[in-house]
């Protein structure tokens, strides 16, 4: 069940941000920064988070799941210590995702040229 | 006067002594495979980066070239080339290599027209006996330049085109040949007010229509004079729109149109709309129209060779795709010296 | 409608239009297949390997981001992406694409001004409007 959850959800974000694409004549790289932002706000008005523990990573994986992680990651932080705080943990729950990308992508450039 | 009407010139003795075409892998499986000089297996070409692969097509298809025209470097008097990349790199870093004055030339896809012309209008009118003209594209420095990364998964809608990778060097002079260019018509930059970079067949087609129908007003022609008018790289867009343009003029070139883009790849080729890029026309025409002449299959032709003039920059900053076409009548000369067609 | 007249508006007719529905469906279905593998892998991390549900997700989103750098590589993510869209292109492997092939792309330009600078040239996009948003949202949640 958990599996075919994970379909749709994740499968419906994507059908509907390719209809957007198409229809709209929105880039594709435009959309992916659309979806980040909306992830971030759906996850600060805390519908995001009830969306992961359904679907899994149907949420996860599309980029609003990013974006959700990001701010997921500065509210866990906590701004007991005031202002200076606000920032502080916001890859907390990404970094190391990014890292792991940016050092792939570092050895993948060392090993393999493009292909065209 | 050589100028006929307002923008064509009209050539009294100018021939096309040889050319030469070097193409990719792509080109190579296309439906025109055989009919290029030399035929690359590997985009790479047996270089390190694209751009070093697109100088060593053009190298080649100059070697070509001088060689069935049984001359070398040091007869040519002016050597004409251009690419797409910035700052024309590859024409440059290719006339570095020779030793023949050079003058650079940019208009995008209809380099290869643009070169022909000028150079016949140098040989005509007694400048240079003999000049060299070249153009060149890759697939991958275009895409890397003009678009992404070679690799980034980014789905191309129907109507983008597919950059030919190859290069094609032409030798124009006065000695007789088997090819005599006639006539050539300079294009005006057409911004049609379109801003889609990914389907530069609609871009392009009025600058097409226009230089086609100012051909015809200058020279007093019309579609029936030409048993092919051939357009650069319209794609499956624009060579349809293109028709439906000059048909509202009153021309109708509906028998004897085509388009290189249609013709350098296989319809299962996964090509999008069609071949596109300076190498397009070039590879085309001096490999196979010319050869299709030679063979009798039509007597001349006009081949306008379309350039949409696009740059990053200016599409980020939603500016519209200015575009050019520059045409040139071939035609086949009675006698003439045997055309070394290799 | 004349093509003379006005151009523009004229030339819609002859422009192709994408398969809306079709572009959409294959766009959900790889996704959505995408998603569930995603989801196989969490479990399997979970019930096979026993790890944490925090450190399952981490697993799943890191297999899935090593399996695009390397079909990235293998020069096969590009193709995948043609057909599926936004299937393959919003998706984390998606990030992990264009991050990848920016930096193979630029190998040629050097470790540095190439490979280091170009790598978030396409990326970037994503990790800047996460970060504005996220961090203007936690200013909000600050003041409020």
């Amino acid at each position: 069940m958990e599996y075919w959850i994970a379909f749709f959800v994740g499968g419906l974000i994507c059908g509907l941000a390719q209809f957007i694409i198409d229809r709209a004549n929105v880039a594709q790289i435009h959309m992916v920064a659309v979806l980040v932002s909306f992830g971030a706000i759906l996850g600060a008005l805390g519908v995001y988070d009830s969306l992961v523990s359904v679907a899994g990573a149907g949420a996860l994986l599309p980029m609003s799941g990013f974006g959700y992680l990001l701010v997921k990651g500065i509210w866990s932080h906590g701004t007991e210590q005031g202002w200076t705080n606000i920032g502080a943990g916001i890859f907390q729950f990404v970094g190391l995702e990014l890292s792991f990308t940016i050092v792939l992508s570092f050895f993948a450039a060392i090993i393999w040229k493009p292909r065209g | 006067m050589r100028l006929a009407g307002k923008q064509t010139w009209v050539f009294d003795d100018v021939y096309l002594q040889a050319t030469g075409t070097a193409v990719g892998p792509f080109e190579a499986n296309g439906p025109l495979g055989e009919e290029f000089d030399v035929v690359h297996h590997d985009l790479y070409c047996g270089e390190k980066t694209w751009e070093l692969a697109e100088r060593r097509l053009m190298k080649e298809a100059i070697d070509v070239c001088l060689q069935k025209g049984n001359v070398t470097a040091n007869d040519i008097d002016f050597f004409l080339a251009g690419d797409l990349l910035n700052q024309n790199v590859t024409a440059n870093y290719t006339a570095r290599d020779l030793p023949i004055p050079f003058l650079c030339m940019f208009g995008a896809c209809s380099t290869s027209m643009e070169t022909l012309a000028v150079g016949s209008a140098l040989v005509d009118g007694g400048f240079a006996r003999q000049v060299l003209t070249a153009t060149s594209s890759h697939n991958a420095t275009a895409e890397r330049q003009f678009r992404y990364p070679t690799e980034l998964g980014v789905q191309k809608p129907k109507s983008a085109t597919f950059t030919v990778t190859g290069a094609g060097a032409a030798l124009i002079t006065r000695k007789k040949s088997r090819f005599r260019i006639t006539s050539a018509t300079v294009g005006r930059v057409i911004d049609a007010g379109l801003k889609n970079p990914l389907d530069m067949g609609s871009a392009m087609a009025p600058a097409a229509a226009h230089t086609i129908e100012q051909h015809f007003l200058d020279l007093g022609r019309s579609p029936a004079d030409y048993d092919l008018i051939v357009t650069g790289d319209l794609s499956r867009v624009g060579s349809v729109i293109v028709k439906e343009l000059l048909m509202e003029a009153g021309y109708d070139v509906t028998v004897n149109y085509n388009d290189c883009g249609l013709m350098v790849y296989r319809p299962d080729q996964a090509t999008f709309a069609g071949g596109s890029g300076c190498a397009c026309c070039a590879v085309v025409t001096y490999g196979h129209l010319l050869k299709e002449m030679e063979k009798g299959t039509f007597r001349n032709m006009l081949v306008v060779a379309t350039g949409a003039l696009l740059s990053p920059t200016m599409m980020q900053q939603k500016q519209s795709i200015p575009a050019i076409a520059h045409g040139v009548v071939i035609e086949a000369a009675g006698r003439g010296s045997r055309w070394n067609i290799g | 409608m004349s093509l003379r007249k006005n151009y523009q508006h004229a030339v819609k007719q002859f422009q192709p239009k994408p398969s809306y529905i079709a572009n959409s469906l294959k766009a959900f279905i790889s996704g959505g297949l995408l998603c569930a593998c995603g989801e196989a892998l969490r479990k399997l991390y979970m019930n096979g390997f026993n790890v944490s549900a925090v450190n399952a997700d981490h697993l799943m989103m890191l297999t899935i981001i090593l399996l695009a750098v390397l079909f990235t590589a293998l020069g096969v993510y590009d193709t995948f992406s043609q057909f599926a869209g936004a299937g393959a292109t919003i998706l984390l492997s998606g990030f992990a694409n264009s991050l990848a092939s920016a930096a193979i792309e630029h190998r040629s330009e050097g470790w540095v001004g190439g490979v280091a600078n170009q790598m978030f040239k396409v990326g970037g996009a994503v990790i800047v409007y996460g970060v504005v948003v996220a961090f203007v949202l936690g200013v909000v949640h600050y003041i409020v």
